[in-house]
């Protein structure tokens, strides 16, 4: 998504000013275009219900909800379901988890991939390459779903491969099995290898086209001076790679409240025990959405509400940063 | 120098083999599991390779007894018909924005580019879908919702603008050529590398999805294959907490299947992905730097 993200670029400001340019022609006739307007309908429709409306369902958190009532006539209590969520213990723990693991994802996301980039581009067979990139992408196209099947082959309690095949030749035969869906401590590594394996492949991909978009004349005329291959990494690559690293970087940070809601369920298989090191707003809301009572619903939509504003202003504020340090890069 | 780099290639070499073993290695094991015989895995545990071979799991699969085929029939209904529907729509949407001049067209920009930076958050998605589209246990909720994507709008526009010049389509019109007439006989055939983009993307969406019935699926008869998976993982973790009263235990024991069925039912599930993917592969990464590298 953090890719796709910086994918717009100008081109919305760009349109802006070709707008304005353009005087005159038959395009600027609204009559002479009403089929090209009547395209619009089938999406703006589906944005209006799906996107828009739900804005408007904001107003369930300042709401006691009840079934019976309906959304719109049941009482309005101000901030109270605020004030539940803020004293709610789980609520500061979702909080805690999910900028730490976005923090570690982030930086460390952004040295695997930069370094999965570079070392695929400086393997001489080219062929090779292109296959290992294969197998690399792959994880990506799994689902959430099954990538918790995986992990669960690995961990399974009674069968599964670390506690009856891995355990065993470390520790000999009497190994201690590990129930690793009750040991929270170790779900921070656990969710990191997971992460990991799933995303840093696909993640190298925008720099890999980055690098392949380098001059290479600039390598020829560093050979030629003698630079090494390392030399030319710190000082042809990393450099002309810096832009992207540093906007990739920057929009991530301005997600770092909304966390991979199908990592952090289905992989822990939402277990319970594991909530100290696995809860992270998304499936906070999630779980006290789903939860028993109305009175859950108002907490959930007070918190989701605070994630997606949160969320809104930072994004906001990478932007003006990102623009910055590279006018065209901007979202906006 | 030359024999410098003839060792770190080789080293190179050597670390990426390494790498392609650990993404490859645990769908070999799920596939491991998936032929392995019921009794082995209870003595020996998961192996790499089977203690004893059985092809029993993906028998019990296709005798159907799993849900797996109607799962299987409802997600390839809402993939093929989802994915349609999808380029349809963002077609329609991206077309007059790649026109230029188009009077009004930033309005058009920005309502669907603000969904992106604000959305009204889950709770008032679920009740807004639920309550008042009334989208719960239809299969209209395992499409609709994946339907439109601004990101994907935005894509399409792109290669539109670039790959389309703005001549053809006038004398096109000059011709008499409506503008519907124009986006299905000129525009696609044109942009066909962007419309299959998009539609590989969004068949990868709407096979991956669990999310959509997880929230709006109760109905058996509407599973998808994702989220029959999803239910059955969430049966095995209920077992495994011990606040269940030994009746619950066993309605639920006898309503999950053995081991390698699980397994079996997973392979089933990302078999077609990972067969057609590497032939696609090209699709993807070519949806994923369009304007994401500034040239």
């Amino acid at each position: 998504m953090a890719a796709n993200i910086t994918g717009l670029t100008t081109v919305y400001r760009k349109e802006k000013n070709k707008e304005r340019k353009k005087t005159g022609g038959d395009l600027n006739s609204v009559r002479a275009n009403l089929l090209l307007y009547v395209m619009f309908l089938p999406g703006m429709i589906l944005t209006f219900l799906f996107s828009y409306l739900p804005m408007f369902g904001i107003i369930i958190a300042f709401k006691k909800v009840n079934l019976r009532d309906g959304i719109l006539s049941s009482p309005w209590i101000g901030f109270k379901n605020f004030e539940m969520v803020l004293k709610n213990s789980n609520a500061w723990i979702s909080i805690r988890n999910t900028v730490a693991y976005n923090a570690v994802f982030i930086i460390t996301g952004l040295i695997f991939s930069v370094a999965l980039a570079i070392a695929l581009s400086i393997l001489k067979n080219k062929l090779s390459s292109k296959v290992y990139q294969t197998i690399y992408i792959m994880p990506h196209f799994l689902s959430m779903v099954i990538v918790a099947y995986l992990v669960f082959a690995f961990l399974n309690m009674e069968s599964g491969f670390i506690n009856k095949s891995v355990l065993p030749i470390i520790f000999g035969e009497g190994a201690q099995k590990i129930n690793w869906y009750a040991e929270s401590g170790m779900w921070p590594y656990i969710l990191f290898i997971v992460r990991t394996w799933k995303t840093v492949g696909y993640g190298s991909i925008v720099y890999l086209a980055a690098i392949a978009g380098i001059d290479m004349g600039m390598y020829e005329a560093a050979k030629i001076d003698g630079a090494n291959l390392w030399q030319q990494i710190l000082n042809i690559t990393l450099p002309s790679l810096k832009t992207i690293m540093t906007i990739m970087t920057i929009m991530n940070v301005g997600h770092i409240f909304s966390a991979d809601f199908g990592l952090f369920y289905n992989v822990p298989m939402n277990s319970g025990a594991l909530y100290p090191t696995t809860l992270v707003i998304n499936t906070y809301v999630y779980n006290v959405m789903t939860a028993a009572g109305t009175a859950s619903t108002g907490m959930a939509s007070a918190a989701a509400m605070l994630q997606s504003v949160l969320g809104f202003v930072l994004v906001i504020v990478t932007n003006a940063i990102v623009r910055k340090v590279d006018e065209s890069s901007a979202l906006f | 120098m030359q024999s410098e780099n003839r060792c770190l290639n080789i080293i190179l070499q050597i670390i990426f083999i390494c790498m392609a073993a650990a993404c490859i290695f645990p769908l070999i094991l799920v596939i491991s599991i998936s032929f392995s015989d019921q009794e082995a895995i209870a003595r020996f545990g998961y192996r790499l390779i089977p203690d004893k071979f059985s092809i029993d799991a993906y028998k019990y699969v296709l005798a159907s007894g799993s849900g797996i085929g109607h799962a299987y029939l409802v997600t390839i209904l809402s993939t093929v018909s989802g994915t349609f529907l999808s380029v349809l729509v963002i077609a329609m949407y991206a077309y007059p924005l790649s026109r230029e001049g188009l009077k009004y067209k930033g309005f058009f920009t920005f309502y669907i580019f603000f969904t992106m930076l604000f959305s009204g958050g889950l709770v008032a998605w679920y009740m807004v879908v639920t309550r008042v589209l009334c989208l719960g246990n239809t299969i209209w909720a395992l499409i609709l919702p994946l339907t439109m994507s601004a990101w994907y709008v935005i894509i399409m526009r792109t290669f539109f603008q670039t790959s389309i010049p703005a001549s053809l389509i006038e004398s096109a019109r000059l011709d008499g050529a409506g503008a519907f007439t124009v986006l299905i006989k000129i525009v696609f055939p044109l942009a066909l590398p962007a419309v299959a983009t998009i539609a590989l993307f969004q068949t990868l969406a709407y096979w991956n999805d669990w999310w959509n019935p997880m929230l709006l699926i109760t109905d058996k008869n509407l599973y998808n294959l994702q989220f029959l998976l999803q239910v059955m993982m969430k049966n095995i973790q209920m077992l495994s907490e011990e606040s269940m009263s030994a009746d619950a235990v066993t309605q639920i024991a006898e309503n999950i299947p053995q081991e390698s069925v699980r397994m079996a039912l997973c392979v089933v599930a990302m078999g077609p992905i990972l067969i057609v993917y590497p032939f696609f592969q090209k699709y993807f990464i070519q949806g994923l730097t369009i304007g994401a590298v500034k040239g």
